[in-house]
């Protein structure tokens, strides 16, 4: 807040005929489209984040031994832990790439609204981990024969990766400037994202056991609402990370 | 201006403060004992004053965290970074003997030590987000980035305080009690505050365990306070 002011204030002493600043939208959409561009020509991220995918819904196969029965009241948490895990994996290499190639500092050093670069990153982790959800649905009608394709289910996902991308991305602007910030990425975002997860979870499961409407709606509202508040502390508190 | 007055030995305030504290722990632990009649569960329900006492007080600490979280981050003094820390310290220690306590408690009553809960789970859940806030700070070396993120992690970490607290009220499927309103259809082993003797004991021990977690952050910033006094003179020894 303070470096606008000042950028304003200092805009306004030369009477500089140009606006200064590029407009938050422009700036949030051309850092996602950046992310993006980098993905298609690359496919560093979202590759190494689908094989994870896909593997650990085997391995969870495996281990849980998903049987006909099983697989109606676990299938949703299968879905969720591999969600949250690839998501981790994107989230820790997004924002290290750009510390580490020294982009960071000059997207800091842009004249763009710190908020604005929040939400350009969390919108290109927010689309990767809907990637691998889309992934999944598919991967687990296939493979499990349980269809995933519904408008609530849906919704829930699109509500639950929303609300982790945003907690996400915080937390790794704060994780790479740490020591061992691997390990500490999950350590610092896995228990403040519970909310999330638990609703999300209870949510899914009831949607695909076929349980009536009003036992579980109240879980989506919860979701809603953790949601709004994730966004609004993240809008708030990103300015106070990335300082300096 | 610091929070100690003197180097060497506590202000008068904060040992009259320490000397009520200890009074009132021995007091409120023999109410709950003895002065507070036996409920049909039987003398394990005395549990209760201390559980709820203990939840209050780690509570209050997780609070003064959040707000002097926020404080350090408006204005950039580094003693509101200091209370943070004391208080979440406190608080972490208050709600493990929450959680314990509360254990010990469902073993007669639920048949079991833990049980996979929601408002169990968020509790623990609120324990490990607090100790993920003493591993963020031991893992960032430069201190004004450490007093900065443990000032985002300190408010972020309070949205758990606040799910543990709302998610019984909220979700009906828990068979953890509520005392004060209405229990869940599903609560097992509720009863009910029927007598004054029980008010007065909730009462006072929950005022007991928020003076006893007052007193402890302060002496906790003390303690920050006076370590920091002992490197300085460190290093100006050091220096000569």
């Amino acid at each position: 807040m303070t470096m606008t002011e000042t950028a304003q204030s200092t805009s306004q002493q030369t009477a500089a005929p140009r606006a200064l600043k590029t407009p938050f939208w422009r700036a949030m959409i051309a850092l996602a489209a950046k992310d993006l561009r980098i993905e298609v020509r690359g496919r560093e991220l979202i590759n190494a984040m689908l094989l994870f995918a896909a593997l650990s819904v085997l391995i969870f196969s495996f281990a849980l031994e998903l049987d006909r029965t099983a697989r109606e009241t676990s299938i949703a948490g299968v879905l969720w832990v591999t969600v949250v895990f690839a998501g981790m994996l994107g989230l820790g290499r997004s924002l290290a790439a750009e510390k580490d190639r020294g982009n960071l500092d000059a997207l800091l050093l842009a004249p763009v609204d710190r908020a604005a670069l929040f939400f350009g990153k969390m919108l290109s982790n927010l689309l990767f981990m809907l990637v691998v959800a889309l992934l999944l649905v598919v991967l687990s009608t296939v493979l499990f024969n349980v269809s995933l394709f519904k408008p609530w289910l849906g919704l829930v996902i699109v509500l639950g990766t929303v609300g982790f991308a945003t907690v996400g991305t915080l937390l790794s602007s704060m994780a790479v400037h740490t020591r061992a910030r691997e390990t500490m990425l999950p350590i610092l975002l896995l228990p403040v994202s519970l909310p999330i997860i638990l609703s999300a979870v209870r949510a899914s499961t009831a949607i695909l056991t076929g349980a009536p409407q009003e036992d579980w709606i109240a879980w989506p509202q919860l979701l809603f609402a953790a949601d709004l508040i994730l966004l609004a502390l993240a809008y708030v508190l990103f300015d106070f990370v990335v300082e300096e | 201006m610091t929070l100690v007055d003197s180097p060497a030995r506590p202000s008068r305030l904060l040992t009259g403060m320490t000397i009520l504290a200890v009074v009132m722990f021995v007091a409120a632990t023999l109410m709950a004992l003895f002065y507070a009649p036996t409920d049909q569960q039987g003398h394990v329900q005395r549990i209760f004053y201390m559980h709820l006492g203990a939840f209050m007080g780690g509570a209050l600490a997780f609070l003064i965290g959040a707000v002097a979280s926020a404080l350090y981050l408006a204005r950039r003094q580094k003693r509101w970074d200091t209370l943070a820390l004391s208080a979440i310290e406190i608080g972490l220690v208050l709600s493990g003997f929450n959680i314990v306590s509360g254990a010990v408690w469902a073993r007669p009553i639920w048949n079991t030590w833990w049980t996979w809960d929601p408002r169990l789970t968020s509790a623990a859940v609120m324990w490990l987000t607090y100790a993920a806030y003493m591993m963020l700070r031991n893992g960032i070396e430069d201190p004004d980035r450490r007093a900065r993120f443990g000032g985002v992690y300190g408010i972020v970490a309070f949205t758990s305080v606040i799910f543990t607290t709302v998610i019984t009220r909220v979700r009906p499927d828990t068979i953890h009690p509520v005392v004060v309103g209405p229990s869940p259809q599903n609560a097992q082993g509720s009863f009910e505050i029927n007598s004054s003797a029980m008010t007065v004991t909730l009462v006072f021990n929950i005022v007991t365990y928020v003076i006893l977690a007052l007193t402890l952050i302060w002496h906790r910033v003390r303690l920050e306070e006076l370590a920091e006094r002992v490197q300085q003179i460190k290093v100006r020894m050091f220096s000569r």
